[in-house]
């Protein structure tokens, strides 16, 4: 397997601020790569220094076997980028600056692009100053998928974007995965994560706090269930990895019961609801947030750091 | 009916302009140092010219001399105005009149803009907007700003001026008159923000409107008893001069500055009422699906963003070349008798021919000019990395050089295509006048790029500042330019050491036409200019990209 980016041992400060902290992260070829981690974690500070924008204090990035600083230029000709907050030039249309974009990269692909405008339904005549935040982001999101290049940096790429176009995104990822391009993906949104890549990294204060395969990280990920129920359930309490659980009797009426399920063992507790006689049901996928707070907040030094005080 | 809610709404009040306070008050927070820096500059520049001209011309009879010679002298008229009397106060209000009135003007231009349309486009106005802020605050902000700090100039003004021992009544009338052209271009300004979407062509546009009265008046001015003397009624920055400070001050003139204010703020404010937030009120056009062929690479680019700002500065720069060259038709043979003057207006201007001397003093505010064109040029390098628009062209094939090299490039050949039209317009406007255009077009041109190696050199500070200290680069770029402005126009006046005169680069250029040619002292400048950009490009390549 070789890797398209191998970072070990990352620091970066911006005056007394620590941004990285010894942060690793290793995407192979090919791979649909998660990077997650909460507003501030560094995630932005890592792909900008990926990008050459940024020099490291510390610890080694190689980047499609090249060094991101030195030899910058070069690999710039392999690689898009979708920054997380699009800035367009005002004067210049939608099509004129993904024209300019694709230009600058070295190989545009008119038969993509023009697939891709449709797809995202984006008007490229209209200025850029008159784009909102998602249409700016269908721009940069559009150019880069028409470039012919090794690998995508996409810096939570989908801000802004409707669910509609959320959607025509994760095709195209699906897509470029097939392709067999390499994709770097960073998100603070648990879902989009899972949906589309192989393997996550997640973050938090500048370090890597797991990283590996997703099926590996399921352990780490708890749905919360709230059900109407016909009658109380027998033995959900004595269950393994139910947690929290609230159950409010309400006699003939049935029951109502709340709690915290380790997404693992979500089949075992479904058979019980149902055994009870399920008249509602809904679950809610953990957000990164609640992951966070429960496996890293108590006991991990790090998290005493407040996150938002690094700028990403 | 005194609930809390209605409580708080009397306090925050919940009209169209409620939260004005709120917003000026931020205002005046965020320019704690340029506003008064503006302010201070502008009445130290009066106080030191009155302090200086009562050094210089001491006597009645000196300043009777002066005055007989300009009296009919339409150079003179042209750069200063017209002197309607020869007393301290009158010759300070002659010779520096327009200069600060100018400089008000350009106060209020930037603070309005800076607080409404520069607000909106960059999308706090929205923010503020949400809150409980009415829907004309940020303009009446604006407005309000800019009218606290012309209030200050002229109380400042008001004090300082007699103090150096000239009469109360004229200098209260040239305080007046100078607050007042102020007030008159914020009103002109806040007209503009309404017009266009960016701050960029709102600025462009008052600077528009600022050049043509500059250039009225100056013409009006010139033109003698039997021109066309009405144009300078015509512009707000002449009306500073009509009050005829020290001169039987006429206080009604003061009522039509006065009057633009009343007219064009409500004109904001009514525009202001029939546009959406974040628009102009000129369309924006739908612009091509498509990039054209030359639309690739940093170059490309670089272009496309900075040749209308060129465009407008080369025709306003050709515009008045044009005015300056055929007012100074004619003036050799007017001054050859006075041998006061005379020294005066060389130790300005340069050398032998009086003639030369007075295109030699156009050529130098040209470069003063095209100086401020190319920091500003230059500093679009900040301005693309502060929006974070360096980012894209910085991650594609391009290296940080090419990018650098790019805007550098389009600085280089601008500023010089900005003197050329300089040169060409006065050679134009006054060989048309004095029937050898053939030879004086030439000359001109190569007076003006003569000037090229000192612009440059000043904006290199700003090139310096852009690769070393990017968060400070717009500061250090502009102060460099104002330093070199203040030498040129007012160092000699002041008396300063040649050391301190040395520090602009301008005053090491010959003073041509008329001087003698010397190539020394541009490749001087030239050296030092690309030592300080090279300096900046190194720090360029090492430092982080914000």
């Amino acid at each position: 397997m070789t890797e398209a980016i191998a970072v070990s041992g990352l620091r970066k400060s911006y005056g007394k601020t620590v941004a990285l902290d010894g942060l690793d992260l290793t995407v192979a070829e090919g791979e649909v790569h998660g990077f997650l981690g909460p507003n501030g974690s560094g995630k932005t500070t890592t792909i900008r220094i990926l990008l050459g924008l940024l020099r490291a204090d510390g610890g080694t990035a190689r980047l499609l076997g090249g060094d991101p600083w030195s030899e910058a230029t070069a690999l710039h000709r392999r690689l898009a980028y979708v920054p997380g907050d699009v800035t367009l030039w005002p004067s210049l249309s939608g099509g004129e600056v993904i024209d300019l974009l694709g230009r600058l990269r070295g190989r545009p692909d008119a038969k993509r692009r023009a697939m891709l405008l449709e797809r995202f339904d984006l008007d490229p005549t209209k200025k850029a100053r008159t784009y909102s935040k998602g249409n700016r982001q269908k721009v940069a999101l559009i150019s880069a998928l028409a470039s012919d290049v090794e690998l995508l940096l996409l810096d939570e790429p989908t801000s802004g974007l409707d669910p509609l176009m959320e959607a025509a995104f994760r095709e195209c990822i699906e897509e470029e995965r097939q392709g067999g391009r390499t994709v770097l993906l960073s998100s603070h949104i648990l879902s989009e994560v899972e949906a589309l890549c192989d393997r996550v990294t997640i973050i938090r204060s500048g370090q890597t706090v797991e990283s590996g395969a997703l099926a590996d990280l399921r352990h780490l990920t708890r749905t919360s269930i709230s059900a109407d129920l016909a009658a109380a359930p027998s033995g959900l309490a004595q269950l393994p990895g139910v947690h929290d659980l609230d159950v409010q009797d309400l006699n003939h009426l049935g029951a109502r019961v709340r709690c915290e399920v380790d997404t693992d063992k979500l089949n075992e507790v479904l058979r019980q609801l149902t055994a009870a006689g399920v008249r509602s049901l809904t679950s809610q996928p953990p957000t990164l947030e609640e992951l966070f707070l429960r496996h890293y907040a108590v006991g991990g030094g790090s998290a005493d750091r407040a996150p938002g005080a690094v700028p990403a | 009916m005194t609930g809390p809610a209605s409580r708080a709404g009397r306090r925050t009040g919940t009209g169209p302009v409620a939260g004005t306070g709120m917003l000026a008050r931020l205002a005046f927070r965020r320019d704690r140092l340029m506003l008064p820096a503006w302010i201070y500059v502008l009445t130290a520049l009066i106080a030191g010219n009155a302090y200086s001209f009562k050094a210089l011309f001491a006597t009645v009879a000196e300043r009777d001399k002066l005055a007989a010679s300009t009296a009919s002298n339409p150079a003179f008229q042209f750069l200063y105005g017209r002197l309607y009397s020869t007393s301290v106060g009158g010759m300070t209000a002659w010779r520096y009149g327009v200069y600060v009135a100018l400089g008000a003007a350009l106060m209020s231009t930037f603070l309005v803009i800076r607080h409404t349309r520069a607000e909106e486009e960059a999308g706090r106005t929205e923010l503020a907007g949400s809150t409980a802020v009415g829907r004309h605050a940020p303009l009446a902000a604006g407005l309000l700003v800019a009218v606290v700090a012309n209030v200050a100039i002229a109380v400042l003004f008001g004090i300082v001026l007699p103090l150096l021992g000239l009469p109360v009544a004229g200098s209260v009338a040239l305080a007046l008159a100078t607050a007042a052209s102020g007030l008159a271009f914020a009103g002109i300004a806040a007209v503009a923000a309404q017009l266009s979407s960016t701050a960029r062509g709102a600025r462009g546009m008052t600077f528009a409107v600022l050049g043509v009265a500059y250039l009225l008046q100056a013409v009006g001015n010139s033109a003698g008893a039997h021109g066309p003397q009405w144009l300078t009624w015509l512009s707000p920055l002449g009306w500073a001069g009509l009050v005829r400070p020290f001169a039987g001050e006429r206080w009604w003139v003061l009522a039509l500055p006065v009057a633009v204010l009343a007219v064009t703020g409500a004109a904001a404010f009514l525009l202001a009422g029939r546009r959406d937030l974040g628009a102009g009120l000129l369309p924006d056009r739908p612009g091509p699906a498509a990039a054209g062929p030359w639309l690739r690479g940093p170059l490309g680019l670089a272009w496309r963003l900075q040749w209308g700002t060129l465009a407008g500065w080369a025709a306003g720069l050709l515009a008045g070349g044009i005015a300056s060259g055929a007012a100074g038709k004619g003036i050799g043979s007017l001054l050859s008798s006075s041998g006061q003057l005379r020294t005066a207006f060389l130790r300005l201007g340069g050398q032998a021919a009086i003639t030369n001397a007075y295109l030699a003093a156009i050529m130098g505010l040209a470069g003063l000019v095209a100086a401020a064109y190319a920091t500003s040029a230059v500093l679009r390098l900040h301005a693309e990395e502060a929006a974070g628009r360096a980012d894209p062209v910085l991650v594609s094939v391009a290296s940080r050089v090419g990018w650098w090299a790019s805007h550098i490039t389009v600085t280089v050949l601008g500023t010089a295509a900005v003197l050329a039209a300089a040169g060409i317009g006065t050679g134009l406007g006054y060989g048309l006048r004095a029937g050898d255009a053939g030879t004086r077009v030439p000359q001109l041109l190569g007076a003006a790029l003569a000037q090229l190696p000192a612009a440059l050199a000043v904006a290199a500070v700003a090139v310096l500042a852009f690769g070393m200290l990017p968060d400070w680069s717009v500061g250090i770029g502009w102060t460099a330019l104002a330093v070199a402005v203040l030498l040129a126009l007012f160092g000699e006046i002041l008396r300063l050491n040649q050391w301190v005169l040395d520090i602009s680069p301008f005053t090491h250029v010959p003073k041509l036409p008329g001087g003698t040619v010397s190539a020394v002292p541009l490749i001087w400048l030239a050296v030092i200019a690309l030592a300080l950009a090279a300096a900046g490009l190194a720090g360029l390549r090492r430092r982080d990209i914000a």
